[in-house]
């Protein structure tokens, strides 16, 4: 199961808390998943979230507050720091916004605010892209968890760059390696796992599902058949064939 | 006192943040909060003075991905 920051989880899914019909469904689809870290926001107090806040509290696994919506490095940093006080935690899911159509990471922003936060004593999960050169900056500003995107977040469309995430797992084979969003199906959490990633981290795909606890056990049951499968050591595709039953001692019937 | 609370121009007393929390019946409730963009941290809501003009943002725990 994966570390971070010297906390072991107990699943590899990550799974984010919006989105649910309901607020029961939502407990539900927990339950189903056994994910192992929720996600949570901040948003300004409408009335509505001291209920949310006791229902996280509820599901009894470790909360991973993020930026989201954040476009600057002071608003994440300041973000940052109301979170850590009302979650009680070090850890922060940093997410910087540069356009809005693709949700694209900031990345120079990105680097500036980890870096200003581990600082601070915060523990940095970088929602980022798969950029080896950003990912190695992040790695110098403190950080000790990369978050890649699979794809631009609730798009649903997979791992858009399967060889550049391979190559970030092969560049950092000791780094907890986490894909942050993009993911629609089942299938595509899988293949991050077999890629030997740690870890996914979901929300839409369940929680916009049309039936959100069916969809979190099968994405719970694809991460764990990644996960074995990489265990396994698959192996390698080629382009000619290759007779799985043995020719020797066929009979001649020709 | 003219305060910008969670960008709504309201006319509040305080004169402290705590002041205003309990004002907007959140004296008790699980929120954190920032002064003009910068983080003001629960101890310091009750020493922390308002001014007309101030920007206060309150927020609480919230559904994310």
């Amino acid at each position: 199961m994966p570390q971070f920051y010297g906390t072991r989880v107990e699943s590899a899914l990550m799974l984010g808390t919006a989105q649910y019909p309901s607020p029961s469904i939502m407990a539900d689809a927990f339950r189903a998943s056994g994910a192992g870290i929720a996600t949570v926001s901040l948003r300004r107090e409408g009335g509505a979230g001291q209920d949310f806040h006791k229902l996280i509290k509820g599901l009894d696994i470790p909360i991973l507050p993020n930026t989201a919506g954040c476009h600057s490095l002071r608003e994440a940093v300041t973000t940052a720091q109301m979170a850590r006080e009302l979650f009680e935690t070090p850890w922060i899911k940093l997410e910087i916004i540069r356009d809005d159509d693709t949700l694209c990471p900031d990345v120079v922003a990105l680097v500036e605010a980890a870096r200003v936060l581990s600082d601070d004593g915060f523990q940095v999960f970088p929602y980022c892209t798969e950029d080896l050169s950003v990912c190695g900056r992040l790695l110098d500003a403190g950080c000790r968890v990369l978050m890649p995107w699979g794809a631009p977040i609730g798009s649903g469309r997979g791992l858009n760059n399967p060889y550049g995430l391979r190559s970030l797992r092969a560049h950092f084979p000791d780094v907890p390696l986490v894909v942050d969003a993009g993911i629609g199906l089942p299938s595509h959490a899988a293949q991050a796992m077999e890629l030997g990633y740690d870890a996914v981290l979901l929300n839409t795909a369940v929680a916009r599902a049309g039936d959100p606890v069916a969809m979190a056990r099968a994405m719970a049951l694809a991460i764990e058949a990644g996960q074995l499968a990489h265990a396994a050591n698959p192996i390698e595709a080629r382009d000619m064939a290759a007779p799985s039953t043995p020719v020797f001692g066929m009979a001649s019937l020709g | 006192m003219k305060i910008t609370l969670n960008g709504e121009i309201r006319d509040l007393t305080g004169p402290s943040v705590q002041d205003v929390l309990a004002e907007i019946g959140l004296g008790a409730a699980r929120v954190a909060t920032a002064l003009n963009g910068e983080f003001l941290p629960a101890a310091i809501r009750p020493s922390a003075t308002l001014k007309d003009g101030d920007a206060l943002e309150v927020v609480a725990p919230m559904q994310g991905g």
